[in-house]
């Protein structure tokens, strides 16, 4: 009896954490979903209801936002990122595992120590850098210094130890040369990694705000997280509107996880296989 | 040498291989190795803007006399010592109740809670200003239940702005670790916990006897990562509390504190290079430092 109603006790404390939990976890969706439906004074008051103020702070949104053209940069950005890192790493993760060297495993391991540099450290120097070949203000400037990215080479190179070599042996007395073989084999047998790898580059390159803040200057330049960012920072900011923004910013990266939930989760955890 | 001795064939391949990863060390060696060597140059160098000398050890005395830089690297520090034990514990703790197959709606609570994830950092940033602002909706909840009497200053007072940073921060890491944690969870044998049970081991016990040491790798890495993220935290402070590090530079980071003197102040490229390279002995010292602590353990 008593073992049976401590039994009962301990599963309401669990439900109970769990479910609060979730519940903070979820909150700040549901109250910006409700918030782009109200005015500013109702959101900060926390009306937790909709309102009638949805068209209102869509269209006060886009007036002072040049929303396609927004979207269309980080878009650019976060797809040429995503395009160029995916290659760039697929073929050294291939190369370091496939191909044997005296040097191999140094370099590799030099490589993933580059791993713990912190980005503070790196941005003046790239600063006077893109200063000097004259891209600041560009896109080109934002995507060149993401490419090279030992995480994703590690990912590549992790998962390349599961392709199966008998595939690669087969092609070789087939007489398909090395870049044959990972273009036409490895690529299509090595899919969803390359979908779990998608999503975390593009993913990071969409939400990525400092160094696009210190390069970017020009509002036609400026990606949707920057542009939230700066109508945040207003002094009375219009919440309705930021609420906007922050649901067209969050959008995409929110479909790419409730569509391809088992890829988002396996690419998150790719690192510790 | 041996290479040339086996010949053509193994010189073929060798090649071939070094075609296979060019792109990717050119491209690191250009934009991370180079320019880590040259802000460790520029660290012993002072000047206004490009107009650099070469000044020894200046700026290192300077970061000893410098208030705002020790307020910054406080400030670093203790968002680090508070807020990753807090973290890695809650994501343990959560993801062993998720682990239990028997809790209904795991699939559910699984999702809610690693949900944050998918948001930009800026995103959440900009959210939890708003929920937090002085009349806003989690003083206006807190006063309402009875737990407040007057609404918390999150965002004007130094220590409720670190608090509201902590806070934020959690909310948006916990669920990316726990699942981390889960996954490990798949990998231990459901008998142990059996046998624990049988034998009267109680559920706590379980956990800090049983579900910890088995996951001290996973642990190890997620602790390491996380410290690397907090330590370069910027996102956040910067849209928190409007780029300036809040009252009395409460929330000031170091690299906020690098970012500041590089793009905001008269720009001072050798001393902010020494400052960021108290960022990358930081997370040097702590990788390793972790990373020996755990294999002592081991032992």
């Amino acid at each position: 009896m008593n073992k049976g109603s401590t039994r009962i006790a301990a599963t309401i404390v669990t439900y109970g954490f769990v479910g609060l939990m979730a519940f903070l976890s979820i909150f700040p969706f549901v109250w910006m979903l409700f918030g782009a439906t109200n005015s500013s004074i109702d959101i900060i008051k926390g009306r937790m209801m909709p309102g009638g103020a949805l068209a209102t702070n869509v269209s006060t949104f886009f007036t002072q936002v040049n929303a396609p053209l927004v979207f269309w940069n980080s878009a650019k950005i976060a797809i040429l990122a995503t395009i160029l890192t995916l290659a760039v790493s697929s073929l050294a993760g291939y190369g370091f595992e496939m191909f044997r060297s005296r040097h191999r495993d140094r370099i590799y391991s030099a490589l993933l120590l580059t791993m713990m540099i912190p980005f503070a450290a790196l941005m003046i120097p790239l600063f006077i850098m893109m200063g000097k070949a004259g891209l600041i203000n560009t896109h080109l400037a934002v995507v060149l210094p993401t490419i090279g990215s030992a995480f994703i080479v590690f990912y590549f190179r992790q998962t390349t130890k599961a392709f199966p070599s008998e595939l690669r042996d087969a092609a070789k007395v087939d007489g398909l040369k090395e870049w044959q073989i990972f273009l036409f084999i490895y690529v299509p047998v090595m899919r969803s990694t390359y979908a779990a790898a998608f999503i975390i580059v593009f993913m990071t390159a969409w939400n990525n705000y400092l160094w696009p803040l210190i390069v970017l200057q020009s509002n036609e330049q400026k990606t949707i997280t920057l542009v939230i960012s700066s109508l945040a920072s207003a002094y009375y900011p219009d919440y309705g509107v930021v609420m906007v923004g922050t649901i067209l910013a969050t959008l995409p990266t929110l479909a790419v996880f409730f569509f391809m939930q088992r890829q988002f989760v396996q690419g998150m955890l790719g690192s510790v296989k | 040498m041996a290479l040339a001795r086996r010949g053509g064939i193994g010189r073929y391949y060798n090649v071939n291989g070094w075609l296979f990863v060019a792109p990717a060390l050119g491209l690191i060696a250009l934009f991370m190795i180079y320019p880590i060597l040259w802000s460790l140059w520029m660290s012993f160098q002072s000047g206004r803007g490009m107009m650099l000398k070469f000044a020894g050890f200046s700026n290192i005395v300077r970061l000893w006399n410098d208030p705002v830089f020790i307020k910054a690297l406080t400030n670093t520090l203790t968002y680090f010592v508070v807020q990753v034990p807090i973290m890695i514990l809650l994501a343990l703790i959560l993801a062993s109740l998720l682990n239990n197959p028997k809790l209904v709606g795991r699939g559910f609570f699984r999702t809610a809670i690693f949900l944050p994830c998918v948001t930009s950092l800026v995103a959440y940033s900009v959210l939890f200003k708003g929920m937090f602002a002085h009349d806003g909706i989690v003083n206006a909840t807190l006063e309402a239940i009875g737990i407040i009497g007057e609404p918390i200053p999150w965002l004007t007072h130094p220590f409720w702005a670190k608090v509201l940073v902590i806070l934020a921060i959690t909310w948006r890491w916990t669920g990316y670790n726990m699942i981390f944690y889960l996954a490990a969870m798949q990998n231990i044998d459901k008998s142990i916990y059996e046998v624990a049970r049988i034998d009267g081991v109680p559920a706590w016990a379980r956990f800090t006897h049983i579900t910890i040491p088995l996951l001290k790798p996973v642990i190890l890495f997620t602790t390491i990562i996380s410290t690397i993220g907090t330590i370069q935290l910027f996102d956040e402070v910067y849209n928190l509390t409007e780029g300036k590090g809040g009252p009395s530079n409460a929330t000031l980071t170091l690299s906020l504190y690098i970012y500041n003197l590089t793009f905001r102040f008269m720009p001072n490229f050798g001393y902010a290079a020494t400052v960021s390279y108290v960022i990358v002995v930081l997370v040097a010292l702590l990788a390793c430092l972790q990373f020996f602590a755990a294999r002592e353990r081991d032992r």
